[in-house]
């Protein structure tokens, strides 16, 4: 037997090799959840114990409950409310997205016209315009929307997903288009043939197959939407009545400067309903991001 | 017919008419805006043509902003794909508990930057001097967020560590799509892992390479969220003669100049940020798509 020149590193040939990687790959992986443990272990001590020792086992959990309570009656930052206002507004967002994103990819795809080819290549180009260059006028835009033609748009829950939808559609339609154009025609033209109306064929044929892309939407969307911060600050406002989980994150380390107890605590709570979620549909989530990002 | 074409304009309408209200018109709006004395105050703004251009590229803070920022995408371009494409490497190989270290490494990428910012400020400014002080190694003793010459990268670790688990999926899924039967053939031909690593996989993944050097390239160009928990721009550090801060990126820097009321300077510094990033952007796709051909 000749040694393997293979480097035991990444030890593909041979199975001698695989346990180093493995010790590796969890050295690697501890590294990767240390800070949700400083987080967690130090969301259970006092400010004076995370001074004192910032590493150490926390002495008493109830303190995690004791701080969580803090929290929530704090006097400057309505959690709950935030939370609820996160939950309200990322749900609507992404049903809007999906929906409208769908039904116009499906349209780009099955009219094979120069004015659906130029719409499609104005959606992708809008990709690269950075947010910073729109987010001013965008907000003096609304405001004249809501000042003249006494639409709504700022400081409201319907405001701001109508924006997402401008935000979300031009990579949602990319995403659809990119799956709607493997979807074999002859289905649609079967329900044609039958009668079936354009309409009826998209909501009966076209949108149940869509099913494992709209994972994928839904994930970078949902991502996107529910850690987003300056769209929220500019058309919410930092004090507005509808706020969301980043905005009242920073409102409440902005007045509690440096009391890590807290912070720590606020960013836990911030973190937990996404990981909770992350945990449960952990498998749908990593095989719609594979197959999206495929395409 | 008739009746297709209604269909047609209804399933647009909604998308096309969000896309309009909030992009098309406030990114007019605001390449007009640039080009103005738009104070956010006085409801009237007039022409001043290239005037704002002009003054920026004497400003030493906004030039410092744009090469820190140039620095900052290239250590973070590099940094991210070289650790998330190992990573892919690790995972698709045969090691045990593959799939739960990916889905481990994706983790991070949930947190949205405000939240990471504030978990890494604490790991940064006092878990980390902490350990400097308990070992007395003098590097760790202050902060890397405090020293102008660390700052950046100390940014660019942490978010390599929230993005590569992203990117890693990307690289994942085009590892996945090389048929099997190629790298076995090589192995009984001789070829060793970085000879199969180099001549076979990365050919053929060029692809996935253009993706997600796009990716990280434009994410890193508008870093703002964990720019602005993480280091809030500090420290200060001098520039041409002038006091400047250290870690403002430009999406920073823009979003301060309008805090400060000058709007259409806070535009022009976005229509330069717009324009660079397409320059480069346009730049790195065709240097990737001529080495696809290549390959």
């Amino acid at each position: 037997m000749t040694p393997s020149r293979t480097s035991p590193r990444t030890g593909r040939s041979g199975p001698a090799g695989i346990p180093a990687l493995e010790l590796i790959t969890f050295l690697l992986f501890l590294l990767f959840m240390f800070p949700f443990a400083l987080v967690v272990l130090n969301s259970a001590k006092t400010s004076r114990e995370i001074i004192f020792n910032a590493v150490a086992w926390p002495a008493d959990w109830s303190q995690l409950f004791e701080n969580v309570s803090l929290i929530f009656r704090n006097p400057t930052v309505d959690y709950l409310g935030a939370f609820a206002d996160s939950t309200v507004i990322t749900a609507l967002s992404l049903v809007v997205i999906i929906l409208f994103s769908s039904m116009a990819a499906w349209v780009l795809v099955r009219n094979r016209t120069a004015w659906s080819t130029a719409l499609f290549m104005a959606f992708v180009a809008a990709m690269v315009i950075p947010f910073q260059v729109l987010m001013y006028p965008l907000v003096r835009w609304m405001r004249v929307m809501g000042d003249f033609a006494g639409i709504r748009l700022l400081g409201t829950v319907p405001g701001i997903v109508f924006a997402y939808l401008g935000f979300g559609a031009p990579l949602s339609i990319f995403v659809f288009h990119g799956f709607i154009k493997n979807i074999p025609y002859e289905l649609e033209e079967a329900a044609t043939i039958d009668g079936c109306g354009r309409a009826r064929i998209f909501f009966e044929i076209v949108f149940p197959l869509l099913k494992p892309i709209i994972v994928t939407v839904m994930i970078l969307n949902g991502i996107w939407i529910w850690n987003d911060y300056l769209l929220p600050l500019l058309v919410l406002g930092s004090n507005g009545v509808v706020q969301t989980i980043p905005i009242a994150v920073t409102a409440f380390a902005g007045a509690y400067l440096k009391q890590w107890d807290l912070i720590l605590t606020s960013t836990l709570i911030a973190i937990i309903p996404v990981v909770l979620l992350y945990l449960f549909a952990q498998r749908y989530i990593i095989k719609g991001m594979l197959e999206g990002s495929i395409k | 017919m008739r009746k297709n074409t209604l269909v047609n304009v209804l399933f647009l309408a909604p998308c096309v008419f969000a896309f309009v209200m909030i992009i098309i018109i406030p990114f007019f709006l605001g390449l007009y805006y640039s080009m103005t004395d738009w104070n956010g105050v006085n409801p009237d703004v007039a022409f001043v043509g290239l005037e704002n251009f002009r003054s920026l590229f004497s400003a030493p803070d906004f030039i410092y902003s744009f090469l820190a920022t140039m620095g900052y995408t290239l250590i973070n371009v590099v940094l991210v794909n070289v650790v998330s494409f190992v990573l892919s490497l690790i995972v698709t190989s045969r090691i045990r508990f593959r799939n739960f270290f990916r889905a481990g490494f994706f983790v991070p990428y949930l947190i949205g930057g405000i939240v990471l910012g504030y978990i890494w400020q604490f790991i940064l400014n006092s878990i980390l001097v902490d350990l400097g002080e308990a070992l007395s190694l003098e590097f760790l003793q202050s902060s890397f967020l405090s020293r102008s010459g660390s700052v950046i990268w100390a940014m660019s670790a942490v978010n390599t560590w929230q993005y590569a688990g992203y990117i890693m999926l990307i690289y994942i899924a085009a590892i996945q799509s090389i048929p099997a039967s190629l790298m076995e053939a090589a192995t009984v031909d001789g070829a060793g892992y970085l000879t199969r690593v180099f001549k076979i996989l990365i050919p053929m993944m060029a692809n996935a390479f253009t993706i997600s050097l796009f990716l990280t390239l434009t994410t890193s160009f508008k870093q703002f969220d964990m720019n602005f928990t993480l280091t809030n721009g500090g420290p200060a550090t001098r520039f041409l003669d002038q006091p400047v801060k250290a870690s403002q990126l430009l999406a920073m820097n823009i979003f301060n100049t309008a805090t400060a009321n000058r709007m259409a300077e806070a535009q022009a510094k976005a229509v330069v940020l717009f324009v660079s990033l397409v320059v480069v952007a346009l730049i790195q796709v065709s240097i990737n798509k001529k080495k696809e051909v290549e390959m």
